[in-house]
């Protein structure tokens, strides 16, 4: 029995599982005559065909194979999660995105969050940062500390961490297009609290490809940029040891409109991108592979959602040791970061998003996530308030502590149903990754603007199913109720931080030694028209106080700026 | 054949600020063109002066400004300023996105028609337009 390549299909009566099937099947196409079921197609919230009811012989189809496929947690390929013990061990970093208004504001909540019990801190940026302009740029009328924090100098930075001991907490960066320029302010504000920079832990997003495919926060042309992150890689592997250079991002692509399978064979293309990219640079695999780092979104679809993780590990797995003869198993790991999805929210009895938000959560956490943020309900209205922050905490604090599934690891496996969606996705992502193989990889990909159009299809294509009510969200096109205007408080940003950012910016630039300030950015500029790595200069600047967008300008200046066509 | 068809109603949808989410900007300049209007899409990270810009060279009868990231305050002030001025006062300024309720108000004293926040339909959007669009050629 235990060698069988079919175990289950004869039981211990000697019936056969084909036969007990074919006549199962015919009794129920009998019973559907008089309970006919509710649609006559069921797909995942990505449209992928759900069958009603999965046995071994769906394992068979795909030539499942335990020790090949899923093997033990914490061994290649990984399917089942990156440690042995899993959650036993460390549970997932609970890690709330924050950042709004200024940098004490901000401050403020990080202390919040860290008092109440969360592992981790995340960094939101406004979009002023996001784009490398400070606070004073025409260009940022009106966006300064709305969407997240403003920082445009190490000023700030300073005053973003101030309290923090940098040597204990492990922080993520959500910043991309400036990247570089954000590291270095960081690593200074370390220096300047005397942590060693080998104490240092936390995670640069720094991804610039799914900017262009989704997020669309970019500076540079698509090489330049690309050229930059490969630069903090390069400089990170040496003197970063514990940092996490990129977090190769999925999220911002399902969040864009991505189906599942897009989302991770995009990220996952992401990736081989700047494996490529290093390796061209004559980096060894097995020295930056380790501190790749992912970040996936956790959508509506709780077991594609659960086959999706697993599937991403299976892959980046297989790729790192079979593409890239990546010896080291730290190199085959994908790690990764969750988010539940944001545009999952509605505004419309926005209560329900806390429920929404808790089934995302436990699909992330059964699909082994490593760190995990939880939105909170009203962020589809506004910047979420300290309440409602706290409930998206105490979501995950839950989940860990009193549901029981942080005690065993990967309780889902082995189901038939979870193993072949599992397998599927992975089919179909691994087709997508051959597609933009065949492109010259994903640079050349988005270059040609392949993933963005297939994205746009799959987001209208979504929004048509869900006026057809294919797709049900509850309380926006079913069970729609008439509600007071306003159902929650929300947090508001007015023009006043704006104002108080401008001022602090003025002051600096008066305090400052210009003459450092000229001097450091002039190394910047040559050695960007050199093509040298440019994480040290641009640390010479920052720590003589060049502004952010000041770092920018210069390398605009030498590389350009990146136009999208108005397609869509 | 709808009579946005036989109209010709031109619609631009704008990205004003650095605000990059332009999902539900594409999926409605998309719905507009099934619809059988004539659309054209800024793209992203535009200034007023560009939108305004864009709208007078196309001669459109429709502006749809799509703000996710808070800045609409700032920006579409700007904008139906710029578009008034420039005398494309004979148009339907509408905007969409990430709208507070408390700010609807203000908005529509600017002179903003319509504002259209999460959960509106593809339709609800496009029958707005061609039940109000201007009828000058």
């Amino acid at each position: 029995m235990s060698n069988s390549e079919t175990p289950n299909k004869k039981g211990s009566s000697g019936a056969d599982l084909e036969r007990v099937y074919a006549e199962w099947d015919r009794k129920r196409i009998e019973g559907e005559k008089k309970v006919p079921s509710r649609t006559a197609k069921f797909t995942t919230w990505s449209d992928m065909d759900v069958p009603l009811v999965s046995t071994p012989l769906d394992l068979d189809k795909t030539g499942f194979d335990y020790l090949r496929d899923l093997g033990m947690p914490g061994e290649f390929p990984y399917t089942r999660g990156v440690q042995r013990n899993m959650f036993r061990g460390k549970l997932w970093t609970m890690r709330q995105f924050a950042g709004f208004s200024t940098a004490e504001e901000t401050n403020k909540r990080f202390k919040l969050l860290l008092e109440h019990g969360q592992t981790g801190l995340s960094t939101a940026f406004d979009m002023p940062t996001l784009m490398g302009y400070d606070a004073d740029s025409p260009k940022s009328r009106g966006e300064v500390g709305k969407c997240g924090v403003a920082v445009s100098s190490l000023e700030d930075m300073e005053r973003l961490y101030e309290g923090i001991p940098l040597g204990e907490v492990t922080t993520s960066m959500t910043i991309n297009g400036p990247a570089i320029v954000i590291l270095a302010m960081y690593f200074a504000v370390a220096e300047k609290q005397g942590v060693a920079r080998e104490k240092v832990r936390g995670t640069l997003q720094n991804d610039i490809l799914k900017e262009y495919i989704a997020q669309k926060e970019w500076l540079f042309p698509v090489e330049p940029a690309v050229k930059l992150v490969i630069d903090t890689i390069e400089h990170g592997t040496k003197f970063y040891p514990n940092w996490n250079t990129v977090s190769i991002s999925g999220y911002h692509i399902r969040e864009a409109g991505a189906t599942a399978v897009q989302e991770l064979a995009f990220t996952l293309a992401d990736g081989l991108a700047y494996v490529d990219e290093c390796l061209k640079r004559g980096m060894k695999i097995d020295d930056f592979a380790p501190r790749l780092s992912f970040f996936f979104d956790v959508h509506n679809d709780f077991f594609e959602e659960i086959a999706k993780f697993r599937a991403a590990r299976r892959i980046w797995a297989r790729l790192m040791r079979d593409r890239y003869g990546a010896k080291d198993p730290r190199s085959w790991m994908l790690r990764t970061h969750a988010q539940t999805a944001g545009v999952s929210l509605t505004a419309q009895q926005p209560y329900g998003n806390i429920v929404r938000v808790a089934v995302q959560a436990l699909a992330g956490i059964l699909g082994g996530t490593n760190s995990l943020h939880t939105n909170s309900m009203d962020e589809t209205l506004a910047l979420p308030t300290d309440e409602s922050v706290m409930i998206a905490l105490r979501t995950q604090q839950i989940i860990a502590e009193e549901s029981g599934v942080a005690n065993v690891v990967d309780p889902l496996g082995g189901s038939y149903f979870v193993e072949s969606l599992t397998s599927r996705v992975e089919a179909e992502a691994l087709e997508y990754i051959r597609k933009i193989d065949e492109m010259g990889g994903m640079i050349k990909a988005v270059e040609k603007g392949f993933p963005q159009a297939e994205i746009a299809n799959s987001a209208y294509h979504f929004q048509r199913q869900l006026e057809a009510k294919e797709k049900v969200m509850v309380g926006v096109n079913k069970y729609q109720i008439d509600e007071p205007k306003r159902a929650l408080n929300t947090l508001y940003i007015d023009r006043s931080v704006e104002k108080a950012q401008i001022q602090k910016l003025e002051a600096l630039r008066i305090r400052r030694s210009a003459a450092a300030v000229e001097r450091t950015l002039a190394a910047v500029k040559s050695t960007a028209q050199a093509g040298g790595n440019l994480c040290g200069p641009i640390e010479e600047a920052v720590k003589a106080y060049a502004t952010l967008q000041e770092v920018c300008d210069t390398l605009r200046g030498v590389y350009g700026i990146y136009r999208e066509s108005g397609s869509f | 054949m709808s009579t946005a068809q036989q109209r010709k109603i031109r619609v631009l949808i704008a990205k004003p600020g650095l605000d990059g989410h332009d999902r539900g900007a594409k999926v409605i300049a998309r719905a507009l063109r099934d619809a059988g209007f004539e659309v054209v899409y800024t793209g992203l990270h535009q200034t007023p002066e560009m939108i305004v810009s864009a709208a007078v060279e196309e001669d459109v009868h429709v502006v749809g400004m799509s703000i996710l990231s808070g800045a609409h305050n700032a920006l579409v002030p700007e904008v139906i300023d710029g578009l008034k001025a420039a005398g494309l006062t004979d148009c339907l300024y509408l905007v969409g996105g990430i709208i507070p309720d408390e700010d609807i108000a203000g908005l529509r004293q600017l002179g903003v028609h319509m504002v259209f926040t999460p959960g509106a339909s593809l339709a609800d959007v496009t029958n707005y337009i061609r039940d109000n669009a201007p009828s000058r050629e």
